[in-house]
């Protein structure tokens, strides 16, 4: 189908509003064009403060992944055996596994609420750089699920009979770990943040991504528990969320901008 | 120093079919443009293409005569964009939802005055006594004002309203109506949609598609 346009609409000003184009020209400065002035740090702390406040008040979502990862934990004794010597074995594993799933939950509203409400569109318009403004999103999603996810485990741990001294690696390596994965996992969320239902699209985007974050994570608690250094896996680890926070927010801004086209 | 922002033979196709087709526009300081079509015609597509927002589209856009890529961010310093979604947070009062929109225009939050002119904005779409309370208990109509609020809290030459007076009662358009002549007036431009009949004036300037 083709479309037209009334020309006579097109020209307008130029011909009959020369009348009045004189006096506007007078009184421009009213509204003067601004440079863009910076401001990149106000921008980024308002944006904190505001996702956390919004996050604070709706409780039950922060709460969801933590609910989660503790009946998961205190399901698996139950179902495979009160056996502490077994439970030890399987232990690093399935507190890295359990807490990677419940981070991965966690994603899909990440964009979401902003999406639907159209404040994605006026984060995409403001003239500060979109991969700053969606690092301090992800900030707070880490804060509010990654943290107390690394802080949680070890409590867990101790219903998994994990040996003593290797909570302080758990939880560190959590913390490391779930940074990388709410970065990576973001860019995911942006990708699928308008499809109606991309949970499940979500999940098979992202979870290839987070194998090497598993592997070394879980590694570094297993290490931790034989009395091998613990140093190598923690520092792949950090290698991982340094990798992911110099790449992930020009990808996070790339997606929510194809998303936003769609 | 006036404003321009100029499109030359700007299409854009959805679906196997072309929205418009070799549009051509200048809108230049001091005109209210509105953009007039049946329901799905492209208005929000058009307007989405002109605030940089879609990048999905054939043509070429040009800001005070330089080529948008090039001067985007000096284009997004002065753009003012209300969609068809108010973009208010329901789980925030109109207060903290003003203050974001302020600190990404550039004002710190912190700062006394900024509060105090949140608050002027709030008192002049009428929601005074309404600061505090969780824009998701507000009305349709009053949500939308929280986010008209922004076009006296923010201060940019170029505006572009989707649908602006949806949900918006009849005295609340007459406002707005003088505040979009009055921003014209002053030098600044309109880009605009509406169903809503406006009232002729020297400034008013129609582009219809479909």
């Amino acid at each position: 189908m083709h479309s037209s346009l009334h020309s006579s609409s097109q020209q307008g000003p130029s011909e009959q509003g020369s009348s009045h184009r004189s006096d506007i020209s007078q009184q421009i400065s009213a509204v003067p064009l601004r440079e863009y002035k910076g401001g990149l740090l106000i921008a980024v702390k308002a944006t904190l403060v505001r996702d956390l406040t919004l996050l604070l008040r709706r409780r039950g979502e922060v709460l969801n992944p933590l609910v989660f990862f503790a009946l998961v934990i205190t399901l698996f004794p139950i179902a495979i055996s009160p056996d502490p010597e077994l439970l030890a074995v399987i232990a690093p594993g399935l507190l890295w596994v359990a807490a990677l799933l419940a981070a991965l939950l966690s994603l899909d509203s990440l964009f979401r609420s902003d999406y639907d409400d159209g404040s994605l569109e006026q984060l995409l318009l403001a003239p500060q750089p979109l991969a700053a403004l969606s690092l301090a999103k992800v900030a707070v999603h880490w804060l509010l699920t990654g943290l107390p996810l690394a802080l949680m485990a070890p409590i867990l741990g101790i219903m998994l009979a994990l040996p003593a001294g290797s909570y302080g690696v758990l939880a560190l390596s959590l913390a490391l770990g779930t940074a990388s994965l709410s970065l990576i996992g973001a860019i995911g969320a942006a990708l699928t943040v308008g499809l109606a239902r991309g949970g499940v699209l979500l999940s098979l985007l992202v979870l290839p991504l987070y194998i090497p974050v598993l592997i070394f994570g879980a590694g570094a608690v297993q290490a931790a528990i034989l009395g091998d250094g613990v140093g190598a896996h923690l520092a792949i680890l950090g290698a991982l969320l340094a990798a992911s926070l110099m790449l992930a927010p020009w990808a996070i801004a790339a997606s929510l901008r194809i998303s936003i086209n769609g | 120093m006036s404003l321009c922002l100029q499109a030359r033979q700007l299409a854009c196709e959805r679906d196997d079919r072309w929205l418009f087709q070799g549009l051509d526009l200048d809108i230049r300081s001091g005109e209210i443009v509105r953009i007039e079509g049946p329901n799905g015609s492209g208005k929000t597509s058009l307007l989405k293409i002109l605030s940089g927002q879609l990048s999905d589209y054939q043509g070429e856009l040009f800001w005070n005569g330089a080529a948008m890529k090039d001067v985007r961010e000096h284009f997004l310093a002065n753009l003012l964009y209300l969609g068809h979604a108010p973009g208010i947070k329901t789980g925030l009062s109109p207060l903290e939802n003003l203050a974001w929109y302020q600190a990404l225009s550039g004002t710190s939050s912190n700062d006394k005055d900024s509060e105090e002119q949140c608050l002027d904005a709030l008192e002049s779409v009428g929601l005074a006594g309404f600061e505090e309370v969780p824009a998701g208990q507000l009305s349709a109509g009053q949500q939308r004002r929280v986010a008209l609020a922004r076009l006296k809290l923010t201060p940019r030459a170029l505006w572009v309203l989707d649908e602006p007076f949806t949900a918006i009662d009849r005295h609340g358009v007459a406002a707005l109506e003088k505040q979009l002549v009055d921003h014209a007036k002053a030098g600044g431009c309109v880009l605009v949609t509406t169903h809503h009949a406006l009232t002729a004036s020297p400034l008013l300037r129609h582009i219809a598609l479909g």
